[in-house]
């Protein structure tokens, strides 16, 4: 773990490559960008009508003032679309150069070779290079970008899309609404078992630029699939959005895991909505990474419907200096027997602020539901700070709800002794926040884990006086 | 490290907050030497120990430490294990979500210095063989370090540690309290099968009784934070026999422990 100086000397990820971008829409959300950004795209009319409606809501709808600061984000100083290449990447053989420059960098092919069954990379706002393999063809299993979704699947698309999340839900989701571009769609039909993670990356690679991906799953009955998505930005001056939004349908019986982890620049507001619902005997499992970011706001949600439907939130935040990461999770019981876990690990360093915020929900009919949150934070330093902040509602007497948090401190005793072994202050600390961690990395693919190792040890590096 | 090791400890002051623990103490340990340090509770043994290995509660205020000729004093606590220095200690921390193995590999590899690390398989092989001699449940190779381990099983893993890391000079600190006898034999297994030229040893110790089975080349009894009186293995046995009365009485102390105003 802590055995080898980095092999990172600069930021491994504010690389940027030239900008190959063929059309871009001016700063600024006007009713004509959205209009325009839907024309691009070339989508049915009730999809225009769709972002059209949004827009007015987001007009209509008061900046959220309950979280982290929003104060310094500008909305008319914001690019809405991007276009990054004339056509979307067939084969990798299509894909632009400079684009499978930056995906090198990434290692996305590598992965692919790997294991993965399905990569759709998302460069910029539109996905350019998306290859499915035939096997998962054959299972009946869709998966594509979004623009493509609703092209292809218009019938699927319209039957869920916007049902979990209605652009009413929040400022963002109404944003998301009206100027979504990107991200993915997956319907895995019933009975059918995807065993290897399907995966997409993220990047913010202009100046500027909102990423408003928009991603639906829907886990037909008796199901499973794993969905990755890591998430990597460049480092830019000025202030960046990225909002995406996340719907995930799970039928009886179903699973469903969706891992991420986000390690935006320290300029990126990242104000994301994910939420899940569960009916009778489905399994939702949200594991779900934030790494730097200037404000994060983000609390994945399991809706559980149906009886016995089980939500879990495993969720790791880090802040460094003149970040905010206020993030959590909901977990809303609205049938009996239902069973939540949410485990909160969130480190603060430098001056960083972590805030825990998270709603436990007992509906009327959740008689015999359980749930259990733990909440442990780890203060590297006396600048940092965290706050735990759950709110609790419940209907129905006959429910368990178990709460535990924690606070603790890099302890001198500690570091003294890794020290004595011959590691440095720096290693000594990094080995500490991994094993601190490490219900969060146990979780993911190896390949995240290797990768998530390797951003926590960025993040620390520096952060020892 | 071919020249046999060698620390110096000459007048050695040091207090924690404003009180003062170590009152001037002198000390020479040489590879090959086993010394054993005697004394009842809060004469500052303890200290000593982690004085030597620069906890950051402890501040020296007079003296030197040397170590194969270099300033100890000077060094940061990682420093001082890099150039040979170990302790084993009596409350060893829990660290949460990190193996032993890898924990044991990092600070072997810390050791070792960039472009030298150990390979995999030479570590496991180490690590088993190792791990044997303590009598150690494979598993103890997969938890988290010293977490839920009891007494016995953390001294056990010290010594495991010291093992692997082969230090050149060890300290010791109480590596015998709360071992049963069969533990405390197995324990001193491990120190035995280290001795050699290449290496010194300090053990801080209440009791005679680990003394039976390592047996010390060098005994000092330590009273009001400095050593006042050193013999053979003979001396160890005489303060079994007949407790630190006869010193005291002999020295003229009334009070032993460092409170005492000297």
């Amino acid at each position: 773990m802590a055995k080898k100086a980095p092999e990172i000397q600069d930021y491994q990820y504010g690389f940027h490559d030239k900008d190959v971008s063929v059309f871009r829409t001016k700063k600024g959300l006007t009713r004509e960008i959205v209009e325009e950004i839907s024309k691009i795209k070339d989508e049915p009319a009730w999809m225009l009508e769709f972002r059209l409606k949004a827009l007015d809501i987001f007009n209509s709808m008061p900046m959220p003032k309950w979280g982290g600061d929003l104060d310094d984000l500008d909305f008319d100083s914001i690019t809405y679309y991007v276009k990054p290449s004339e056509k979307q990447g067939r084969s990798w053989d299509e894909v632009p150069e400079e684009i499978k420059a930056t995906f090198d960098k990434l290692g996305i092919p590598e992965a692919e070779q790997k294991f993965l069954a399905g990569v759709s990379a998302q460069y910029e706002s539109e996905v350019v290079y998306h290859n499915m393999q035939e096997d998962l063809e054959k299972l009946g299993v869709l998966f594509c970008d979004m623009d493509s979704a609703v092209k292809l699947y218009p019938d699927i698309v319209k039957e869920y899309f916007a049902t979990v999340i209605p652009p009413a839900d929040n400022k963002f989701a109404a944003l998301n609404s009206a100027v979504w571009s990107g991200g993915s769609f997956i319907y895995v039909p019933k009975g059918i078992k995807v065993e290897t993670p399907l995966q997409a990356y993220f990047r913010i690679n202009s100046e500027n630029m909102g990423q408003f991906e928009r991603t639906l799953i829907i886990a037909d009955e008796d199901s499973f699939v794993h969905y990755v998505e890591g998430c990597t930005a460049p480092i830019y001056s000025t202030d960046s959005l990225h909002s995406a939004v996340v719907e995930i349908i799970i039928k009886e019986r179903a699973r469903c895991r969706y891992t991420t982890i986000q390690n935006w620049s320290n300029n990126v507001y990242n104000l994301v909505t994910k939420r899940a619902v569960a009916y009778a005997d489905a399994n939702m499992e949200w594991i779900d990474g934030n790494i730097g970011s200037k404000l994060t706001m983000k609390y994945p949600a399991v809706i559980m419907k149906g009886p016995r439907a089980k939500g879990t939130v495993l969720s790791i935040a880090v802040a460094g200096k003149g970040q905010h990461q206020d993030a959590g999770a909901k977990m809303i019981h609205l049938a009996p027997d239902c069973t939540s876990t949410i485990i909160s690990k969130s480190i603060s360093r430098d001056g960083g602020k972590v805030t825990y915020r998270g709603l436990a929900q007992f509906g009327r009919k959740s008689e015999g539901s359980k749930s259990n949150i733990k909440c442990d934070t780890l203060i590297l330093d006396k600048l940092s700070t965290s706050d735990t902040i759950p709110y609790n509602e419940i209907m129905n007497d006959n429910i368990t709800l178990e709460h535990e948090a924690t606070v603790s401190k890099v302890s001198e005793d500690q570091l003294f002794y890794l020290r004595s072994r011959g590691l440095s202050e720096a290693e000594a600390t990094e080995m500490i926040v991994m094993g601190f961690i490490e219900p969060f990395t146990k979780e993911l693919p190896m390949e995240y884990a290797v990768e998530m190792n390797r951003l926590i040890k960025f993040e620390m590096e520096g952060s020892i006086g | 490290m071919t020249a046999v090791p060698h620390l110096q400890i000459k007048n050695l002051r040091a207090k924690i907050e404003e009180k003062e623990i170590l009152k001037g103490l002198n000390l020479e340990i040489k590879g090959g030497e086993v010394h054993a340090i005697m004394g009842p509770n809060g004469t500052g043994k303890s200290t000593l120990a982690s004085t030597l290995m620069g906890h950051p509660k402890y501040e020296v205020t007079d003296g030197e430490v040397l170590i194969n000729g270099d300033d100890l004093l000077e060094m940061e606590v990682d420093e001082r294990a890099r150039a040979g220095l170990f302790l084993a200690m009596q409350y060893p921390s829990e660290i949460s979500g990190v193996t032993n193995s890898d924990f044991l590999r990092s600070a072997i590899n810390a050791r070792r210095g960039e472009g030298n690390e150990i390979s995999l398989m030479k570590f496991i092989r180490e690590m088993d063989k190792k791990m044997n001699t303590l009598e150690m449940d494979d598993s103890f190779a997969h938890r988290y370090l010293n977490e839920g381990f009891s007494g016995g099983e953390k001294k056990r893993n010290e010594i495991l540690q010291m093992m692997l890391l082969e230090p050149s000079i060890c300290i010791l600190d109480e590596i015998d309290s709360g071992l049963d006898i069969d533990a405390l034999k197995i324990v001193a297994n491990g120190v035995n099968e280290m001795r050699s030229a290449d290496r010194g040893f300090l053990i801080i110790t209440h009791y005679q009784r680990l003394l039976n089975y390592v047996k010390p080349d060098f005994v000092h009894v330590m009273m009001q934070g400095r050593i006042v009186k050193s013999g053979g293995p003979e001396l160890a046995e005489r303060l079994e026999a007949e407790g630190y009365d006869w010193i005291k009485e002999e020295l003229g102390i009334e009070d032993e422990t460092v409170n005492a105003n000297v």
